[in-house]
């Protein structure tokens, strides 16, 4: 594809930030100095957790949503507001019901003030490029969600974007249609069928960024950043049991693991407050158990390779990650290039029965999750032994933004439960010790 | 069938806050102003025979029509009113800020007795001619409709799915293109049920608002109401069965015609993608879709409306990013201060008002007291209306097919003007010579107890299957069955019944505590026949006293009691 490189970039990104205003105290930054250009012919991922800004960006480029700091360049001039030449596809597809499959693609011709005769033509076209003939007159209700998506991308490319925006567009789809429309897509894509100049995706599945894409940006979380560039040197069509192509996403599942440095000087936190406002991920703790039963058992026996275990448990990377960190946040595992290793107060857990290991998983909450050892500080210094959620929350959206902020009470509440630290009154949001026994 | 909410509470996610006293106070100044330029005499209506009603069945037909293009006229005005302030309210904060309160307050104002200062306001625009007199009959009307139309689709504006407003933006839909495409249809099934409330509540108002009494002068408009109200007067019984016929048969055409079809088509604009079960098409709708003559008339409007909602008209250049908006410190200071000048103005009227009218604080006590009397009205008819129908209701819901057909009946009657019925109930006090304190009291729920009935059929319909098999299979019955398993499901779908219920019980009261037949007058003790009486008196204070102490009562039930339990439904009670 690099011959088709032009000389001056689509869209040029240079040191955009984005932050979260909050009243009170300092703002939230969400994404941080990001630097991005976009080549014509080019196919580039975001890939990163959930939460790491990669969709954030995506509406930055976009031009739906204005950087805090930092400067969008389209072909060369400032960016305001939504460009003409940019179409974007939604994760959720966005279709509206009350219209129909033609009356849906031709949204966007509409609002561009197309007449009708070419609008019609136009919106056909698209609609049998994507494979939709047939369906015109049907309402997205009675689509299959492959179906509706290929409405979202006709509607997205009946318009001739130059670049197009697809946010995790095939994450709301099962396993075999999200691949079908995939390959379909690169098809389109090699046979240069689509008029579109380049794609930039979002996405936090690790392969399909591999397949798919000639350069994937590995974003790290809070704030979001870069972490690294890669180049996918791989022609299409790829194969997914190419060893190459496997040393790929294993080198990928190792970035996205590898411990951040830590806190940088530009952001000067208190220690004890940073342990404080640690986020986390909201991980049932059933998952969390299953997940170490399944690591002491043969074939792993304490030890595996991140991309094996996700594909045998049927996992994405989005959701293994999170359970990786939540383990190794509890020293129950730790996460170190591309594997999740049993640490041997994890393998004590998965031997012990309920109650013993609802001990070990107290005990280690309160050694290494400093937002539970505050509550039942408080709870045990109280003398009613009540307090409230609010007066957390509120401490923990000092430091992130209020989603954030919800995720790590929520999973403060649901772990301290599990291990019989407090209780929690949903209906009064008031952590209190009743039917604790607080002997031990 | 997922029934929309009624506004009074869907705005309640809020706590009391000053911007409800300003509200408060704008409103009844409004009102007092109102009062004040309403002038104490009036000239006769010039136009021979323009106000004379015959009691001859001929003349029937064109007093219904007369009737309905009232009703039709006021909800056109109720639309374009939804049409403005909701998009105002919803896009403006600061508009949003004033405006959602005194919307608020404005659906707690029993208009009903406040309907003769706004025909006597509207006659002194239009000296001497009958288009005052209708246009105060419209206002009426669309004084009852317009302000949870309003409401259901400010609430639609502010609940837009966040996806599908990225879309329009980043598919560059000027604002305009975007309220067809995008507003208009997503409010449209909330907007629909709402405009089916009002229009029942609608018809109850065109009925009394037909024939005014002021002082010693009064009018009749020609209608069925006022066809109605000379009946009374002529003890003519004949003449009040043809009416209550004519209007049987006018609610069934609006009902098969209009709201069938309307409610089945909005359904298209919910937003859920999966193909739930949809209910058959209504006959109407049917013929509209497959008649080709029809069709050719209903694809024009809709290539009309299409035209419409394609036109750019973009007054301003690009659509802007969206930057977390950092309101101006200047503006929002301009603006408190103008709210609260003229909060202190209104507050000042107020006080002036009272101060030369020389209401005293014997009269509120007394208004007070009346109101505490009707309010045990209010609440023991709920009650009792829960009593009848909570068990009727629940053992229809439970058999669908059955629950379809009455559910249809339900909100069939809910929608006729019960105060037709009214003299049926009067002439039988009279001749057993019941108590008018007991007996005149069921009259103010005659037509809203249907709102419950057809919540709690909703309610048990969507009662999910599995929990009734489990329930049987635990061999859970009796007393037991109704307290753990079906009672907490449908309770949400009591709430919102009872609701309305009391909201329109409470305006009731204003004709329901008073009632003649000829000479002979009913009248019970409670502050619907005190506003009534005092309207009779023509004493403005009074009527204002009674009618403002009536918004408080109806403010304060929504506030204390039917909110917070509507709160914990949702909290509690919903999967």
């Amino acid at each position: 594809m690099d011959g088709h490189l032009a000389a001056s970039p689509l869209v040029e990104v240079c040191g955009c930030r984005q932050s979260y205003h909050k009243d009170s105290t300092s703002d939230v930054l969400v994404l941080d100095d990001v630097n991005l250009k976009i080549a014509s012919g080019e196919i580039i991922g975001l890939l990163g957790r959930s939460g790491s800004g990669k969709s954030t960006l995506l509406r930055i480029v976009s031009g739906l949503l204005a950087p805090t700091a930092g400067e969008v360049l389209w072909r060369g001039a400032p960016l305001k507001g939504p460009a003409p030449g940019v179409a974007m596809v939604f994760q959720s597809f966005a279709l509206f019901p009350w219209l129909t499959v033609q009356q849906n693609v031709e949204l966007g011709l509409e609002a561009q003030g197309v007449g009708r005769v070419e609008r019609e033509d136009r919106a056909e076209a698209a609609i049998d490029l994507i494979g939709l003939g047939g369906y015109e007159s049907a309402y997205p209700k009675e689509l299959s969600g492959g179906m509706r998506q290929r409405v979202g991308l006709a509607r997205a490319l009946v318009v001739h974007p130059d670049l197009l925006l697809m946010d995790e567009p095939f994450s709301a789809l099962d396993v075999l249609t999200a691949e079908t429309l995939r390959t379909d897509l690169i098809d389109l894509w090699m046979e240069s069928k689509l008029p579109v100049k380049s794609i930039l995706m979002v996405t936090h599945n690790i392969e399909e960024a591999v397949l798919m894409c000639d350069r994937i940006l590995v974003f790290s979380s809070n704030p979001g950043r870069v972490a690294s560039e890669l180049a996918v040197p791989f022609p299409h069509p790829r194969n997914r049991l190419a060893p190459d192509f496997r040393q790929m996403v294993d080198d990928i599942y190792a970035l996205m693991t590898r411990r951040p440095a830590k806190s940088s000087p530009a952001v000067p936190t208190p220690a004890v407050e940073a342990g404080f406002a640690t986020p986390m991920a909201p991980v049932s703790t059933n998952l969390l158990a299953g997940l170490l039963e399944a690591l002491a058992q043969p074939p792993y026996e304490g030890r595996a390779d991140l991309p094996a275990l996700a594909g045998s448990l049927q996992l994405e990377a989005d959701e293994l990650l999170p359970m990786g960190e939540a383990l190794q946040l509890l020293h129950l595992a730790d996460l170190a290039d591309g594997d999740l290793v049993l640490t041997d107060a994890g393998k004590q857990f998965a031997l012990a029965d309920t109650d013993e290991r609802k001990a070990i998983f107290a005990t280690a909450l309160r050694a290494h999750v400093p937002l539970v050892a505050a509550i039942r500080r408080t709870l045990d210094e109280r003398w009613n032994h009540r307090a409230s959620a609010v007066r957390f929350r509120d401490e923990l959206e000092d430091h992130m933004s209020p989603d954030y902020a919800e995720d790590t009470l929520r999973t403060a509440i649901s772990w301290g439960r599990y291990a019989e630290l407090y209780s929690y009154d949903e209906e009064a949001a008031q952590f209190s010790l009743e039917d604790i026994d607080t002997a031990g | 069938m997922p029934l929309p909410l009624p506004s009074a509470l869907t705005a309640g996610r809020r706590l009391p806050n000053i911007w409800d006293l300003v509200a408060v106070l704008c409103v009844f100044a409004a009102i007092l102003a109102v009062v004040q330029v309403t002038p104490a005499t009036f000239q006769p209506i010039d136009a021979p025979n323009a106000t004379v009603v015959s009691l001859d069945p001929s003349h029937l037909p064109e007093y219904a029509l007369r009737t309905t293009l009232r009703m039709f006229a006021a909800l056109f005005a109720s639309l374009v009113f939804t049409f403005t302030f909701a998009p105002l309210a919803a896009k403006s904060r600061r508009a949003g800020i004033v405006m959602v309160p005194i919307l608020d307050i404005l659906q707690s104002v029993p208009i009903l007795g406040f309907l003769t200062f706004t025909t006597a306001f509207f006659m002194s625009l239009f000296p001497g001619r009958v288009i005052g007199l209708e246009l105060a009959a419209i206002f009426a009307v669309f004084t009852s409709q317009a302000w949870n139309m309003a409401f259901s689709f400010y609430q639609s504006l502010t609940t837009l799915p966040e996806d599908l407003v990225e879309a329009t933006r980043a598919f560059r839909l000027s604002p305009w293109q975007r309220f067809w495409r995008l507003e208009v249809p997503f409010g449209m099934p909330g907007l629909v049920w709402n405009m089916m409330l009002s229009m029942s509540g609608g018809w109850f108002f065109v009925v009394a608002s037909e024939a005014i009494t002021l002082g010693d002068q009064s009018w009749k408009l020609p209608g069925i109401g006022s066809y109605v109200a000379q009946a009374l007067d002529d003890k003519n019984m004949t003449a009040i069965w043809y009416a209550i016929g004519t209007m049987f048969l006018v609610i069934l055409a609006y009902d098969q015609l209009l709201f069938r079809p309307l409610v089945a088509w909005s359904a298209k604009f919910r937003v859920e993608l999966t193909a739930g079960a949809t209910a058959e098409d209504p006959w109407v709708l049917k013929l509209l879709r497959r008649t080709r003559a029809l069709r050719f008339v209903g694809g024009s409007v809709a290539v009309v409306f299409g035209f419409i909602g394609r036109m750019r008209l973009d007054f301003s250049s690009a659509s802007k990013p969206s930057k977390p908006a950092t309101p101006t410190r200047l503006g929002d200071g301009l603006f408190f201060i103008s709210v609260a000048v003229v909060a202190g103005f209104a507050a000042w009227q107020i006080v002036r008002y009272v101060l030369v009218h020389d209401v005293g604080l014997a009269d509120l006590a007394e208004v007070v007291g009346l109101g505490f009397i009707t309010m045990v009205r209010v609440v023991v008819l709920i009650a009792l209306a829960s009593l009848i129908w909570v068990p009727i209701g629940v053992w229809i819901g439970l058999r669908p097919s059955l629950a379809r057909s009455i559910g249809v009946v339900a909100q069939f009657v809910a929608a006729f003007p019960a105060n037709l019925f009214f003299p049926v109930f009067v002439i039988l006090i009279v001749r057993f010579r019941g108590s008018p304190d007991i007996w005149l009291t069921p009259l103010m729920i005659l037509g809203t107890q249907w709102y419950i009935l057809f919540n709690v059929i909703a309610g048990a319909s969507a009662f999910p299957g599995d929990l009734l098999e489990a329930s049987r299979n635990f061999r859970i019955g009796g007393w037991l069955w109704w307290r753990r398993v079906i009672l907490p499901g449908i309770f949400p779908y009591f709430v919102t019944g009872a609701i309305t219920a009391s909201g329109g019980s409470w305006n009731a009261a204003i004709v329901a505590e008073v009632a003649s037949w000829g000479d002979t007058k009913l009248r019970a003790h409670g502050l619907g026949a005190y506003i009534a009486q005092a309207t009779d008196e023509g004493n403005f204070a009074h009527v204002v006293l009674g009618v403002v102490v009536m918004s408080i009562f109806v403010l304060a039930f929504n506030r204390v009691l039917w909110r917070p339990m509507y709160a914990f439904a949702t909290r509690r009670l919903t999967l």
